[in-house]
């Protein structure tokens, strides 16, 4: 028979004081049972003539085994016998020990069996359950030979109505709520015209090929950049968080899609991952969520600054339809037409109106000096020697062209011209009397 | 293809329509002068056919950002 290596599971792997005390017993109980079998048989055959019957271990007080072997025996047995279940009761007196583990009853009216979960195994758990649960836990049944207890090592946990996933949301979003994360005022405006859009998700998923397609029909000549990553199974929390930390580092894009198709339920888990929805929010451009599930709102369509419900829906929000940039550039071209043209118009009419100024004050200008011009012929006209030869007077001018007014500036037996009102008469001075001084 | 670390680029579509936006906005004011308008125009004319431009290129892109263990970021073509 092949001996069975002595093998130590649950609680007993997990050392401590009353382990250490117990180690030297241990060392027998771990004997295999068989071993002690044989061992016992010997024991026995050297007593007791050969060919006389054996007792078995524990039949007789002198084949009595000790705790230890039947507490072992009876961990081996029950691991035997049970494979890993569910089994549904009721969270009670749950206890969270200084050293991580968690311990509690689950029971259901007349039955309770002891659980524990081991600190390394909570991750798989989505949050701690609560006193008077209604759970199903998957353990391995096991005794705690040191106590002689049995008790369920739990793995997995499953709350009625997914309360344990809701409840691991409720705390993350109390948590994100506190840093201020899902602030209404943080959401920021998507740009217009994203010249490069990262899209974070699986790169062989229904959800790029939905973002490729709508963006090519909406407006060609952008970019998009996948950034890939798992987003269902156990690595897609890992994997999102560190594709969105290279897009941080990276930052070179407009704007940001973060999701993956349809899927069930279960695959919503990445995205409610706390730390996947704080790595979204830390992205240096705005983000919209495209998880691509109608009815459940995970934390990172919070977080994000746009939700949509599909990747599909998700580009459309962030891709300009090119029809709608050419139509507003039509816009702004005849804006700028008519605006410079506005200015022109302004500017001639003004000059316009600076020319009808100008010829109005030239106009008004010129009647004043025309009116002053007519006054002063008036009065020059009054003043004119000719007037006087109007009224019979006449004037004497001598041969080269002098006004003579005196007697002594006429010289007699010369010619000289009197001026009348209607012509000139030649004379000439016959004899000249100067009568008193000038 | 290594791209360059982020720095709005002028030639944006989204920078040149607003750079128009603003022009058109300063023509439509009131005390601006001729000389400034028309070399605002001007300005204007331009923008829009580098935007049109832009505009005109037909081709989607998709590329796949990976990045190298120093640190650096690729873009590669992405298979679809």
């Amino acid at each position: 028979m092949k001996p069975r290596r002595p093998v130590r599971r649950g609680p007993a792997a997990a050392p401590n004081a009353i382990d250490m005390f117990l180690d030297p017993l241990f060392a027998l109980a771990n004997a295999p049972f068989e071993e002690v079998q044989r061992q016992s048989a010997i024991e026995a055959s050297a007593e007791v003539q050969v060919g006389a019957p054996v007792d078995a271990p524990g039949e007789t007080p002198a084949t009595a085994i000790p705790v230890s072997v039947l507490n072992e025996t009876a961990r081996e047995v029950l691991q035997g016998a049970f494979p890993r279940l569910w089994v549904r009761g009721e969270i009670s007196d749950f206890k969270r020990h200084r050293n991580g583990h968690w311990y509690f009853c689950l029971g259901d009216g007349g039955a309770q069996v002891r659980c524990v979960v081991w600190s390394r195994d909570q991750r798989r758990i989505p949050a701690a359950p609560d006193e008077g649960m209604m759970v199903s836990a998957l353990g391995q049944l096991t005794v705690y030979p040191a106590r002689g207890d049995m008790q369920l090592v739990v793995t997995g946990m499953e709350a009625e109505g997914d309360g344990l996933t809701r409840k691991a949301i409720e705390l993350a979003l109390r948590r994100l709520e506190k840093d201020g994360l899902l602030a209404p005022g943080r959401k920021r405006a998507l740009p217009r015209y994203p010249r490069r859009i990262a899209v974070v998700t699986s790169p062989n998923g229904a959800a790029i090929r939905d973002v490729i397609a709508v963006a090519r029909r909406r407006s060609p000549g952008i970019e998009i950049v996948v950034v890939p990553a798992a987003v269902q199974g156990d690595s897609a929390p890992d994997e999102l968080c560190a594709a969105l930390e290279s897009l941080a580092r990276w930052g070179d894009a407009d704007v940001a899609i973060v999701g993956r198709g349809g899927g069930g339920r279960d695959d919503l888990r990445a995205f409610n991952d706390e730390r996947v929805a704080r790595a979204l929010a830390a992205l240096p451009m705005p983000v919209i969520s495209a998880v691509g599930h109608e009815i459940d709102t995970t934390i990172c369509d919070l977080v994000a600054d746009l939700r949509a419900a599909t990747p599909s829906a998700a580009a459309e929000a962030a891709v300009p339809l090119r029809s709608d940039v050419l139509a507003e550039i039509g816009a702004l071209r005849t804006a700028l037409g008519e605006a410079v043209q506005q200015q022109i118009d302004a500017a001639r009419d003004q000059a316009v109106g600076l020319r009808e100024r100008a010829a109005t004050a030239m106009m008004r200008s010129i009647e004043r000096h025309r009116a002053r011009t007519e006054t002063l012929g008036g009065r020059l006209h009054a003043l004119s020697p000719l007037a006087t030869l109007a009224r019979g007077f006449a004037v004497a001018l001598s041969a080269d062209g002098r006004v003579c007014g005196r007697a002594a500036q006429f010289t007699a037996g010369e010619k000289f011209d009197l001026v009348l009102r209607d012509g000139r008469v030649t004379a000439r001075a016959e004899e000249i009397r100067i009568v008193g001084a000038g | 293809m290594s791209t360059d670390k982020r720095a709005p680029d002028p030639e944006s579509v989204e920078v040149q329509l607003r750079r128009l936006e603003a022009i058109v906005g300063q023509l439509g004011g009131d005390g601006i002068e001729l000389d400034a308008a028309l070399k605002l125009f001007e300005e204007g004319v331009s923008r829009l056919r580098a935007v049109t431009a832009r505009l005109s290129d037909a081709e989607l892109k998709v590329k796949t950002l990976v990045e190298s263990s120093d640190g650096d970021f690729i873009l590669d073509d992405f298979d679809e």
